[in-house]
Order: C-alpha cells, then structure tokens, then sequence
C-alpha cells in the first residue's frame, strides 16, 4: 500500500505515520492549530493539516487492507426438512407475480379490465396446499408479508409455508404472529403422550390450554371432556365461557350430565352457553322440558273449520325456565311474554311439531295461519330453531320457494336468516335454490346468498348469476352497483364459464335511457370477468402435478 | 419477463394490459415475432410490435418509455395465453418494422449497444485542447479543496457539527464547477458523514483522509504508473471510455439492480465470465424514474464481448458485440468467506478509493448476530491454521433490504452459495443459488435456480 502513496507524500509527514490512530482523530476533531499531531521526538510538521491527512490515508487503506474475518455467532438450528415436491416452474412465477402484485401501489381508482391478482391468492394457496407443494424458500418472506398483512390470508399462507416458513418466523420480529398456534399448522399440540397433555392443560397459557381442548376434542370428543371436567370448578368465569364454546364441536349424549350441570353456574353466560348447547341436543332432558313449555304454548287452533295455529304466550319466567337458560329480561323495545315464547319455542326439539300438529310435515306445519299476529314470532324461533338443531326438512320449510315474492310467504323474509337456514341445506340443493332466487328477483339481494354458496358455483347457479348481470346491464345501470356480486363472480364462477361469457365482452351501442356510458363500462366489467377466470383457469392448470 | 420494465407505473400497466381484453389482430410467426393492436384512449388502436429474440420492440403510442406498457403487455399476453396469437405471417404494418430489423440484425450482429458508428470524424487536436483545459480546471478544483480541507482540519472536525450540511453541498457545488463530479459525490458524502451518529469522527477523518489522498494524487499524476494515473482520473470524475481488447467470454448475469443517484438512476449489471472467471460491471444511467436501456436478464449466460474500462481494478467494462445466448449454468466457483477480506485487501493496492469488491463465497450459511448478520462458512473448521475468523457482518446497507430475508430463507440454516460485495463495511449480498435438493453431503453442483436478493 504504501507504494502508491509514496511518491506523491511530503517527506515531512512520513513521521506522523507513526502516531496512534487515536492520536490522529483527537488532533483532527479539536483542530491541529489547537492539537498539532506531534510525532514521537520531534517537532510538529510545518503543513500540520496536510501531514495528518496522508497519515489518516495511509491508516485508513492500511486498516482495510488489513481486515480480518469475524469470529462466527452461534448457527440457528437448521429448518426441519420439508418433504412436500416443489412447485412447477409456472406456478412458482404466478406465485411470485401474485404477491408482487399485492406490494405494488394501486394505480387510481377505476379497475379497468385486468383481474384484481390480490384477491386470487386466497384460492392460489388452497389449492396448492389440496395438491401438497412445498413453498419456493425465496417466496418466503413475501409470503409471511402477505400473511401479516391480511389475517384471513394466514391459515393457509402458514401452512403453505410450512416448517421453513417457522423457522424464518421465529427470526423475524415482524412475523411473530405465525408464531401463535395456527390451528393446522405444527404448532398443533402433541397429543399423543397423555402426560404432556396433562402437563400442558395444568400450566398452559389459556391460549395453548384453547388449543390443546380443541385439538384432544377433535380427537376423541369423551376425553376432552374429561379434561375441562377435571378442573372446572377452579377455572375462571371468562374462560369457563371459552372452554365451554370448545365443546360445541363433536357435541353428543355423553356431555349431557356435564351441561346439565352447568346449567347451575355461578355465571350467566355460561349458564346461557350451557343451555344453547343442550337444546342442540334433541334428546336431553333440557330439550324435553323445552317441548313441554313450548307445547303448552302453541297448539292447534280448533275454534275454526280450517286448521290453524293458536299461541299463548308464557305469562311468566319462573325460576325453572330461568335454569334452564331463559333469559328474563327482554331488550328495549320487545314485549317480555313474546321474547320468553321466542326462546321456549327456539329451544324446544322441532320433532314435537310434527307431533303435535297430527303427523303433518314441516311444510305444512309453516304454511297453516297463525292467530292473532303471532305468525312472524313463531316463524322466526322455528328459523333459530331450525339452525341451532341444524335440520334440514324444517330449514326447506321455512325458506319456501325460491321464486315467491320474499314478503308473501310463509317462514322468514330475512335475508340474513335465509342464508343461515341456506348453510344447513348441501351444496347442490343450496346452489340451485339461490340460483331460483336470483332468477325470480334480481340481484339486489343476492350478495349475502352467493356468500354462502360452495366454490366454484354449480352450473345452475354460475348461470342463473351471469343472466342476472346481463339483465342489469340492459337495464341501463352502472356496472357498479353490482361490483360485490361482480368481485364474487370472478372469485366463484367455475372457470370454464369463461368461454360462454365472452360474448358478454363486446361494447354495446348505447340503449335507450341506459345512463351514459354505461355500456362501456358493462363491456369493462365482463372483460375483467372473462380474464379473471382465464387466469384462474391457468392457475389450476399449472398447480396440475 | 416484468424485469424489463422501466418503472414501477409501467409495470403495472402493462399487468393491465396483458389480458386479452383491450388486443386485437394478434399474431406472431415463426421467427419469433409477436404483433397486435391495442385500443388504447384515441380513436385508433396503437400497433405494437415485439422482437422477443432481441428483445426489442416498436409501438405507435407516444410514450417514450422503453419498452412502453402496451410492448410489455404484449408480452404477457403471449406468456399467459399464445393461443390468442394466430401464427401466420406478419401484419403489413408490423412486416416493415420486423424485416427491417432482421436486416439490420443479419448486417453487422446486435446493433443496439455500441453506438460507436453514429460518433462523426472527431478533431483530434481540439479533442485534446479540451482535454487540457478540463484537466486544468480540475486542478483548481483540487487545489481549492485541498485548501478548504486544511482549513477544516485546522479549526477542528468538530466546527463542521455547528455548518452542518450548508458547508460541504457549497463545496460541493465548487467540485461540480470544477468539472470534476467525483471530487463533488465525496464531498457530499462527506456532508451524510456529518448527520449520522457515533463513530462519525473516526469516518469523517478516514474520508477526509481518502478525500487528500484522491486530491493529491491527481495533483501528482504525471508521476504515477499509468493503470493507478487512470484510476485516478475515473475517480476524480473525468469521462473515459472502454479500450483495449475486448474479452470474449461466456458471462453469466449475477445481478441487476438501480439505485437513485440524484437526477439519474444507475443501473449496475454484473457479470461473471466462464472461461476467463472474470467478473465485470456494466454501469448504464437514465433520467430520474426512468430505467436505463441496457437490460440483461439475471441468471442467462450470453455469449458476447467485453470492453474493460481502464483504471479501478478494471472492472467496469462496455458490453460490445453479443453472439447470442448459452445453456444456462451454475454460480461461480467461489471461495470461502474466511478467505474474502483477502481478496478485498488485494484489490485495494490498484485502487485505494474502493469500498468494496465483488466476490462469491461458497457454502456459507446466514448467522443472526448481535446487531444484524453474518455470513460464517459452513465448514470452517477446514481452515485450522491460525485463523479464528470465519464470518462476515452483512453490511449495514443490506440490513433493512428484503433481500437479507430471502437469502435466510434459501438458506433454511444450511450452506448457500451467495454473491456480493466485499469491503470495510461488510459483505453486501447481491444473488444467491437456492441449494439443490439432497446435497447436503455433496460440496459441489449447488445447481439451483438464481435469486437475486437486491
């Protein structure tokens, strides 16, 4: 090094080279007019400033030249392996576009006609995670981006990133959350050794204790049971109330006698809770003394010549109704005999019905008149009813059919309502009923039914769904009034609809009264439509092992 | 296939556009060709034509971005959907601009990059005359900082706290007169020294130091061996250009990325050569938000010539006369990283000024330390002759970059095969090999595909 500065240093410096750096810095910081650098037995160089700097320079160069390497930290422990294939190439490049696509500012305001890539990831990762590959490592850490970013996203992202993706969680402060137990991810609790069960029930965060029931209950439903019966009495009353909602998966007679029990809890709403989940049970005592309070409420109307309903709302909550998770105390506004009728008739098993009204099916049960007004009450308990006990026959009862004028009807006009009777009924049966709907009504309501609908929409549906859009096209309104079921099409339609729409895409001349430029952005909207499924069309093809 | 986009807007328009809602009269042939109309805002729909052999393309819009949304739409249709594209021969208005540079392509290689062509007869003697007389100015320059350097180290590092920034971007701009843009980046530099927090003394000394040095040695050039003469004139900032042999090679893209740089972006392209394991830098600039034109991409090997610049380790060097591309291969060989600070010290002797080197360090494996990373090498107990040192810091700059996040994920704990600079502020990782599968036992063939972390 000294070499190439040799011939261009003034011989008077060549001295300061062997001061201490420090001496050097000290003489620079406070100014060599204050600190003039004085080499060792001589005196200070006549062009202080400049012998300092070459002495600085040569240090400097000397220093860098000179480096050493690190002394090495301690390794992480390497990633645990992950078995699952890579993806194919294809794949792998739409992965990367997908989640680049979501970092990238959003351009302005109007979509225009290219698919929204966001909204795809959510389908992306499920199948990829239904056909088992392994996550590309480099993707890694867009992904965990993603997944902080949006919380729906998380399940499958944690579970397509797999083992690797932990171990890089752990890492990283910013990706603590994949951290916390995802129920399918390998944070599951070890439930094979009975005594790391116990251990951890004994002294586990109420977290890990939430997960480590869940997960024995989805095991072996009388052993988680036994678990949470073990140490009931000195839980607190929050997680009583948690621990009790645990239950609610593989509910069956052998919690009978642990409800029924809680039925006498010091709290409320695990009294409540307590109580929901009995009723659930058609067969418990519960139920039955339910049947026996509705059944003298509600009862065939013989006064008339045609058959018909008579009510007799509850003139009182007594203390045995109280017990068994009637709540006294109606909301603002609702007359307390009508809510006690509503909670009896909701809790009652709706077996006694049929019953009761001589044999006669739900439909029928549904149809008959009701007296004195008290129609939409009972109506509305049966709904609950019917969701709480997850019946079928009752829930094709009270939706009725999909082409009657919603207020007409027997059962409940609550779209709100109808979607929960419509998650009781299977896929197809649901499917073709809102597709029934749609046709008869438009699309106006239809948001909150397609939610419940099953990926991708069965034919019926995709095109009942379609025809309705086209139709609100030729009725001259803006494409916009439509966006959420237009945003659902392009998640939910079966991707090989897309051929069948194309002719959807083409600009329309202007209709009549149609509000202005509407045409053009209808032929937009159908265009995103028709890309959007083509793209998911590839994406399935190229997640084909 | 985004990677050419200039910018971040380009890019997202032409995701936009590579739908096939908005093309029409899609086609392409057998050569390699792809054309279509897009309808864009006006009344007629903008030609687009794309060379993907090149890949060059031509559109009738008016953007004067390079390639323009509607090219890299184009392109993306075809990579998602080629059967819009009906093959068969090419559209007339497309046919010209196709022919036209098929005939160019066949007439002397690759035109695009040399350019040289276009330069007319130069008068030498005036050449020289302006030459002189910018040397001189030069001299003023380094004269006058020379003088305000002595100044500031008499009264003291510590006065430059009170100026602050107002001081040095003066300076600055007097380097900038001067015409010598490589005095004035340091200088500003020196001005970012003033703002940060503890050690600044002992950098702002060290640049002070190297600042002299560049001063003083361009002040004494005549009396310097001709390679370090020019290493000084390219790092006081004056203009050369590429000679010498070109060296043609089969390089291997390891990395592309821009950094803002003021009113420009530069581009770095680096390049490491088969045959002659060189490793090269191809520096081009653009306007402000613009990507420059040069693109290659990473992880190709082509088959071309390389002009080195004179001066700085010549490593930056001109792209000249491309033959077309290789079948891809592996990373580099590469050394250890016990044995990469060495490596850094050497190149140091032909170039003094320089913060770092390229390197590939082989079979290394990202470490958390106390206050960022490290890269230590997976078998360091191989290197049992005195040293202790087996790791390097990641350098700062890369610390808060997602690619450090990448490259821990390849990694998975295990050995990878990494790219990057070298220097006194640590190892700055530019590309890595993800590890092949099953060959943790295998030292060699780490085959995996390229990921660039920058």
């Amino acid at each position: 090094m000294p070499r190439t500065t040799s011939p261009i240093t003034s011989p008077a410096s060549a001295s300061l080279d062997s001061l201490p750096w420090e001496e050097l810095v000290t003489s620079a910081l406070l100014g060599t007019d204050r600190r003039p650098p004085t080499p060792r037995g001589g005196p200070a160089p006549a062009d202080a400033p400049a012998a300092l700097l070459d002495a600085a320079a040569l240090h400097t160069v000397r220093q860098r030249a000179g480096l050493l390497p690190a002394v090495p930290e301690a390794r992480p422990e390497p990633a645990a392996p992950d078995p699952r294939p890579a993806l194919p190439e294809a794949a792998r490049h739409r992965l990367a576009h997908l989640l680049a696509d979501r970092s990238a500012p959003s351009g302005g305001g109007r979509r225009g006609t290219a698919p929204d890539l966001t909204e795809l990831i959510p389908q992306w990762l499920a199948t990829a995670n239904r056909r088992g590959y392994r996550a590309p490592a480099a993707l890694l850490p867009a992904l965990l981006d993603a997944a902080r970013a949006r919380t729906d996203l998380r399940p499958q992202a944690l579970a397509f990133a797999g083992p690797r993706g932990l171990w890089l969680a752990a890492l990283n402060p910013d990706w603590k959350f994949a951290l916390r137990g995802s129920a399918s991810g390998p944070l599951r609790p070890d439930i094979t050794d009975p005594d790391a069960v116990a251990r951890l029930w004994e002294e586990g965060l109420f977290a890990e204790r939430i997960a480590l029931l869940d997960a024995v209950r989805a095991q072996d439903p009388p052993a988680g049971l036994a678990l949470l019966a073990a140490t009931w009495s000195t839980e607190r009353a929050e997680d009583r109330l948690m621990f009790l909602d645990s239950l609610r998966s593989g509910l069956g007679g052998d919690d009978e006698a642990f409800l029924e029990q809680a039925l006498s809890d010091r709290s409320r709403n695990v009294r409540a809770t307590a109580a929901e989940l009995l009723s659930a049970l058609p067969e418990s005592a519960l139920a039955g003394r339910m049947a026996a309070r509705a059944t003298t409420c509600v009862n065939p109307d013989r006064t008339g010549d045609a058959a018909s309903i008579a009510v007799e709302a509850p003139h009182e909550c007594d203390a045995g109704m109280q017990r068994d998770g009637v709540i006294p105390v109606p909301p603002t506004g609702r007359g307390e005999r009508s809510w006690w009728l509503g909670q009896l008739v909701e809790a009652a098993p709706l077996g006694v019905w049929e019953e009761r009204f001589g044999g006669r099916p739900a439909e029928e049960i549904v149809a008959l008149p009701v007296a004195d007004d008290w129609a939409g009450e009972l109506h509305t308990a049966w709904c609950r009813a019917a969701v709480r006990q997850r019946n079928p026959r009752w829930a094709r009862a009270l939706l009725g059919r999909p082409s009657a004028p919603p207020a007409s009807g027997p059962g409940t006009a609550s779209i709100a309502e109808r979607s929960k009777l419509l998650a009781i009924l299977d896929d197809d049966e649901r499917a073709s009923w809102v597709a029934g709907f749609i046709a008869a009504h438009g699309l106006s309501e239809a948001f909150q039914l397609l939610g419940v609908c099953t990926v991708p929409w069965a034919g019926p549906l995709g095109r009942a769904v379609v025809d309705a859009l086209d139709i609100a096209r030729d009725g001259g309104s803006y494409p916009w009034s439509f966006s959420g079921v237009m945003g659902l099409a392009e998640r939910c339609l079966d991707p090989a609809e897309a051929d069948r729409l194309e002719v959807l895409t083409a600009a329309q001349d202007e209709l009549e009264g149609a509000s202005p430029g509407a045409g053009g952005y209808w032929s937009e909207a159908f265009q995103r439509l028709v890309s959007t499924l083509r793209l998911r069309a590839a994406m399935e093809a190229e997640l084909m092992p | 296939m985004l990677a050419l986009a200039p910018d971040a807007a380009s890019r997202k328009a032409g995701t936009r556009l590579g739908a096939a809602g908005p093309w029409s009269g899609t086609g392409r042939d057998a050569t390699g060709a792809v054309w279509g109309l897009c309808k864009g805002s006006g009344s007629t729909p903008y030609r687009t034509v794309v060379d993907t052999t090149g890949p060059a393309c031509s559109c009738s819009c008016p953007s004067r971005k390079f390639p323009c949304k509607h090219a890299l739409g184009l392109l993306l249709l075809l990579a998602s959907d080629d059967t819009a594209f009906r093959p068969g021969e090419p559209a007339d208005w497309a046919a010209a601009w196709i022919a036209g540079r098929r005939a160019r392509a066949a007439g002397k290689g690759e035109p695009a990059a040399g350019g040289d062509g276009a330069r007319g007869p130069v008068d030498t003697a005036a050449a020289r005359k302006r030459a002189e007389r910018r040397a001189e100015r030069v001299t003023d320059g380094a004269q006058e900082l020379e003088q305000r350097l002595a100044d500031l180290l008499r009264g003291g590092l510590a006065a430059t706290d009170r100026s602050g920034y107002g001081l040095w971007e003066e300076t600055a701009a007097r380097m900038v007169d001067a015409q010598a843009p490589g005095l004035a980046a340091r200088v500003r530099e020196l001005g970012a020294i003033t703002g940060s927090g503890p050690g600044r003394p002992v950098r702002l000394l060290e640049e002070c130091g190297l600042l002299h040095l560049l001063d003083t040695a361009w002040l004494g050039r005549d009396r310097l061996p001709d390679p370090l003469a020019a290493t000084v004139r390219t790092r006081v900032g004056l203009p050369m250009s590429a000679e010498g042999p070109p060296v043609r090679d089969h390089w291997l893209v390891l990395a592309q990325y821009d950094t803002p740089d003021g009113r420009l972006v530069t581009r770095r392209i680096w390049l490491y050569g088969r045959r002659t394991g060189r490793t090269a830098l191809l520096l081009s600039f653009g306007a402000a938000g613009r990507a420059p034109a040069q693109a290659l991409p990473v992880g190709a090997t082509i088959d071309a010539e390389l002009t080195p610049y004179p001066g700085g380790g010549r490593l930056r060097a001109e792209l000249g006369e491309q033959f077309g591309a290789t079948a891809p291969a592996g990373p580099p060989p590469g050394i250890a990283a016990a044995a990469a600070p060495a490596v850094y010290g050497n190149a140091l002797r032909e170039d003094p000024w320089l913060d770092a080197w390229p390197v590939t360090l082989r079979e290394v494996i990202p470490v958390p330390s106390e206050d960022g990373w490290q890269v230590a090498d997976a078998h360091a107990d191989t290197y049992a002759d005195g040293r202790t040192g087996s790791a390097l810091p990641i350098a700062p700059a890369a610390l808060s970059r997602p690619g450090l996040w990448k490259l821990v994920a390849l990694s998975g704990g295990g050995p990878v095969t990494v790219f990057g600079e070298i220097g006194h502020r640590g190892f700055d990782p530019f590309t890595a090999w993800e590890p092949g599968e099953g060959e943790e036992e295998a030292g060699r063939s780490p085959g995996g595909s390229i990921v660039q972390l920058v």
